[in-house]
């Protein structure tokens, strides 16, 4: 991806994360939020990370954030009446961050790793893989088959935590059923 | 390609643009006080984590690809993300049918 673009959709993340949390609406909020998600995802494209930017905006974009301004209509949440921040709590928000962001520039610029983005070598990739599979012929034909990459190592060398990551949604899923009746107790 | 003769970002700059977003996410679960917008901010703070996981699978060539390996650990963070929220807004919501109130500062049980 050449500079300007990155700059652009990089502008577009940060502005977008900055009016989530200066907004006074909840639901403001949650539209900037998907704002600075999409910024995120065109970085994931340009990264060559397509099935990641995709599932950035379907999961982020569209579901997660659906289920925030559902939450918040639901609660029917007004803006907040009284409209300034606790000064010690704005101070405490700026200075913590600030010190971050200046400590990460200070090692940042220590490294000397100014390297530019490696060329993908797509044609000598192929031959590491069987013949007469997708990702062989996609790759020769210079394309880069991201999912179907992504997808064999996910049911090879990620077997075991991707049962995992099942069971996890399985309890999420129980654990919200039981959170949300009537008489929890 | 009419932009092959433009500069590409390098790896020091994605890692800064992530840690502004990091940095953002973290002021906001500082300063605001509506539980549903800190909730949204720590997602704010994943994301860019992602950001991170993303450009050193990149700027990482093995065998002429990109790292998997690191983009396979987003797909998992997206994924116990989803859950997470889930599970953290059924949370909120009990929270507000118990106390009629989201605002933190409002919700002193544990005198914290």
């Amino acid at each position: 991806m050449p500079s300007p673009l990155f700059y652009i959709f990089a502008a577009i993340m940060l502005i977008g994360g900055t009016m989530v949390v200066f907004m006074r609406n909840p639901v403001s909020s949650a539209l900037s939020m998907v704002l600075s998600f999409l910024g995120l995802a065109a970085l994931f494209v340009g990264l060559d990370a397509y099935l990641i930017g995709i599932l950035q905006i379907l999961v982020y974009a569209g579901a997660i954030m659906v289920l925030f301004i559902f939450i918040i209509m639901l609660l029917d949440l007004k803006a907040e009446e009284n409209t300034s921040f606790r000064p010690a709590a704005l101070a405490a928000g700026i200075v913590i961050p600030l010190m971050l962001v200046f400590q990460l520039t200070g090692v940042i610029n220590n490294q000397d790793s100014l390297r530019d983005i490696p060329a993908l070598e797509l044609e000598q990739a192929a031959t590491n893989f069987d013949k007469n599979t997708m990702i062989h012929k996609r790759l020769k034909d210079g394309r880069l088959p991201d999912t179907h990459l992504l997808g064999k190592k996910l049911y090879t060398d990620y077997n075991f935590p991707l049962q995992m990551v099942a069971v996890l949604l399985l309890v999420a899923t129980i654990g919200c059923v039981s959170l949300s009746r009537k008489n929890s107790k | 390609m009419p932009f092959d003769s433009l500069p590409t970002p390098t790896l020091n700059e994605y890692l800064m643009i992530s840690g502004l977003l990091f940095a953002i996410g973290l002021a906001g679960v500082i300063i605001r006080r509506n539980i549903i917008v800190i909730f949204m901010c720590l997602e704010m703070m994943l994301a860019a984590a992602s950001l991170t996981l993303v450009a050193f699978s990149r700027f990482h060539t093995v065998d002429g690809l990109p790292d998997y390996d690191g983009q396979m650990l987003v797909f998992f963070v997206i994924t116990v993300a989803a859950a997470e929220v889930a599970v953290g807004l059924a949370i909120i919501v009990s929270l507000y049918r118990a106390r009629q109130t989201i605002q933190t500062d409002e919700l002193t049980s544990l005198r914290g």
